[in-house]
């Protein structure tokens, strides 16, 4: 930043840098200051100690993992840093015995890919329309929308079961036909996206309604229609939005057991990962040693989405929470 | 399913190929969306005139209209009738043909369902627990998160350390009851009643501070449920510090310079300035954490069930829905569940009313 007025007198900044010294301090450079005034040992100890905690229960799992059965059932996964074992036979029986759990992963994901791309786009399509095509009833339509998250997920499940099977009639009248999807993954990825809607079309409203709107007014004036607006201005734009929507949108889906285990079916084969590691812990409650692998497993896919998009996971969320 | 003695390899390939096939779909199913989606639009835009808007309302607005009626104020609706009907009688009013619940008959019985939740003990004790989470659960996560963010907030170098608080957020539910059972697992004794080889790390610490015979923790009521709560603040504490942590970033510089003009340093800067100004923000945290904890299911069901007294309103439901077939017992606490949801989310609605009609 250059200043008209010279400063008067120079001090020595610990980053080596000269700042004047009788002039306010503005903007990024006081909070700077102000923060490094105040940061104390006794701050930084309390936030090292706080890790430490948050980090031992994820830590002692994944130790556990790499232990033998004997070692598992004999000592706490604590011993470990006495007697360190890299044992991956316990990954290999869980992976490959019993049915394996590579096909529970698989189905994860087939659940988790289609459960988070058709919301983004049905969220985002009602969310630009709700934002820049104003009509009569979308202040409504918008807040009502937001007002559904107050449906508690199991409540919707019965009468979603028996709309899945046998359709929706007024009385011998049938106005919407039995789907017959049993079995298939369709009744999850459906249930997904019913249920993401109330925060997917609130989290990319509050982005997409930011957006400029001498842009889009130009496209109008250009004679783009309302559509060709959305495919080629708000869609390319709204990524960040979108990409913030899509990892909450992963991680929900991929560690929901709920929505899974009351549409899943009973046939094994289509369970994904998290119903898998419940009957695991249920079919064979003597193997503990199974437990951390099957789990580290299980959270090793999400735990990269995280750490791979965590920027944009809280953009995303902040959207509209921050402001005000 | 293969039997046991199937050599290894034949398993591998059965799989790898299941594997193939359910990928294969699942990338059939996502292109089919996003073509009949593209054809759609590209037929729509043809509109011009008086019919481009309302059919672009439709195409867009539409999809999730319908989708949110039949997911969500259909069943909704649906849920509050059942809860009025006799399907908790018997528990057997809903059979199972071919897989499918079919309901035999429904009786109007009006609030007798009500009455059960609110009188039974065992349901008594499930609301009673229901309340203790949503007041203690929220409370601490948005306590010790402020703190961090708070802590972080005058501190360089933290990326480090919010990421490792903030990874919980990416683990399951049923990841983390089985992360933490290590830690609660029962103490370990020896026949003579000595404590012998510790496998649960609580059992362990508290040996090493001199507390000779630990009970079974997920066992002994009350403290299990607690400890359940433990794991809940665990998840979600990352988030609200980091969503805290964006709304100290995001106070204008020159809001904290005046104050800091004014003389206000340290603790008084927090309480005088920072945190009036993130009121906003705490309070949207504060609500989601607690409907988060009004629904909780999977780490309760995970680690103990339900048993040991430690049932809450949506484990009690599940049963009461999937398990013993009481419909309309279940449907009642669903109704209840949602009432306590109502307040905040209305009040969230005011706010941003407030909100979208400033900006």
């Amino acid at each position: 930043m250059t200043s008209s007025t010279p400063p008067i007198l120079d001090a020595e900044l610990p980053g080596g840098r000269q700042l004047p010294v009788n002039t306010v301090l503005r903007g990024a450079e006081a909070r700077k200051a102000i923060r490094s005034a105040f940061s104390s040992p006794v701050a930084s100890l309390v936030v090292v100690i706080l890790t430490v905690l948050w980090t031992i229960p994820t830590l002692g799992f994944f130790l556990n993992s790499l232990r033998t059965k004997s070692a598992v059932y004999g000592s706490g996964w604590w011993t470990w840093f006495a007697h360190p074992s890299f044992d991956l036979s316990n990954y290999h029986t869980v992976l490959f015995a019993n049915g394996g759990e590579v096909l529970p992963l698989v189905n994860s994901l087939a659940i988790t890919i289609p459960a988070t791309v058709i919301p983004i786009f049905i969220a985002s399509m009602a969310a630009y329309a709700l934002a820049w095509v104003r009509f009569r009833g979308s202040d409504f339509i918008f807040f009502g929308l937001f007002a559904l998250q107050v449906v508690p997920l199991q409540m919707a499940l019965v009468p979603l079961q028996r709309f899945y099977s046998t359709g929706a009639h007024i009385g011998s009248l049938t106005v919407f036909p039995a789907l017959h999807l049993e079995g298939s993954l369709a009744e999850i990825w459906i249930s997904h996206t019913m249920f993401s809607l109330p925060l997917a079309v609130f989290l990319l409203h509050n982005f997409i309604a930011q957006l400029p709107s001498s842009l889009i007014e130009a496209a109008r004036v250009d004679g783009a229609s309302y559509l060709k607006i959305y495919r080629s201005i708000v869609l390319p734009l709204a990524k960040p939005a979108i990409a913030s929507f899509a990892i909450f949108q992963f991680l929900w889906v991929w560690n929901d057991l709920l929505v899974a285990t009351i549409f899943g079916g009973t046939d094994a084969s289509g369970q994904p990962v998290t119903a898998r590691i419940v009957n695991l812990g249920g079919n064979f409650g003597a193997h503990q040693e199974l437990l951390a692998p099957a789990g580290f497993l299980a959270i090793i896919i999400p735990l990269i989405v995280f750490l791979a998009f965590q920027r944009y996971f809280t953009r995303g969320l902040l959207a509209g929470s921050v402001k005000g | 399913m293969t039997a046991s003695g199937d050599a290894p390899g034949i398993v591998l390939a059965s799989t790898a190929g299941q594997a193939a096939t359910k990928l294969g779909d699942v990338i059939g199913v996502v292109g089919g969306f996003l073509a009949i989606l593209l054809i759609i639009f590209l037929v729509a835009e043809r509109a011009r005139g008086r019919l481009q808007r309302p059919i672009a309302i439709v195409v867009c607005v539409g999809p999730a209209v319908v989708l949110a009626m039949a997911g969500l104020v259909i069943p909704a609706i649906n849920t509050f009738w059942l809860s009025l009907t006799n399907t908790a009688a018997t528990g057997q009013k809903f059979q199972i043909v071919n897989g499918k619940l079919v309901p035999v008959t429904t009786k109007f019985i009006g609030g007798s369902n009500y009455a059960f939740a609110f009188t039974d003990p065992y349901t008594r004790g499930t609301l009673i627990r229901t309340v203790l989470w949503i007041v203690i659960v929220p409370l601490l996560t948005v306590g010790v998160g402020l703190l961090l963010a708070l802590l972080m907030d005058r501190m360089k170098y933290t990326s480090f350390f919010k990421t490792m608080i903030f990874m919980p957020t990416a683990i399951s539910f049923v990841g983390a009851s089985l992360i933490w059972e290590l830690i609660y697992n029962a103490p370990v004794y020896l026949p003579n009643g000595q404590p012998g080889s510790q496998t649960g790390l609580l059992s362990q610490v508290v040996l090493w501070f001199g507390w000779k015979n630990p009970p079974d923790w997920l066992q002994t009521p009350p403290g299990n449920t607690f400890l359940l709560m433990v794991i809940l603040i665990w998840i979600e504490t990352g988030f609200a510090m980091v969503v805290i942590a964006a709304a100290l970033k995001a106070i204008p510089d020159e809001v904290i310079e005046a104050a800091q003009v004014d003389g206000a340093t340290g603790y008084r800067l927090f309480t005088r300035v920072q945190i009036p100004m993130i009121r906003n923000t705490l309070v949207v945290v504060l609500t989601t954490v607690t409907i988060m904890s009004l629904k909780i299911f999977d780490i309760v069901r995970t680690v103990t069930n339900g048993d040991f007294n430690t049932d809450v309103l949506a484990r009690q439901m599940y049963d009461d829905l999937f398990v013993t077939f009481q419909s309309g017992r279940g449907a009642a606490l669903a109704v209840i569940l949602f009432l306590c949801v109502v307040p905040l989310v209305a009040y969230n609605v005011r706010q941003l009313r407030r909100q979208r009609a400033i900006g």
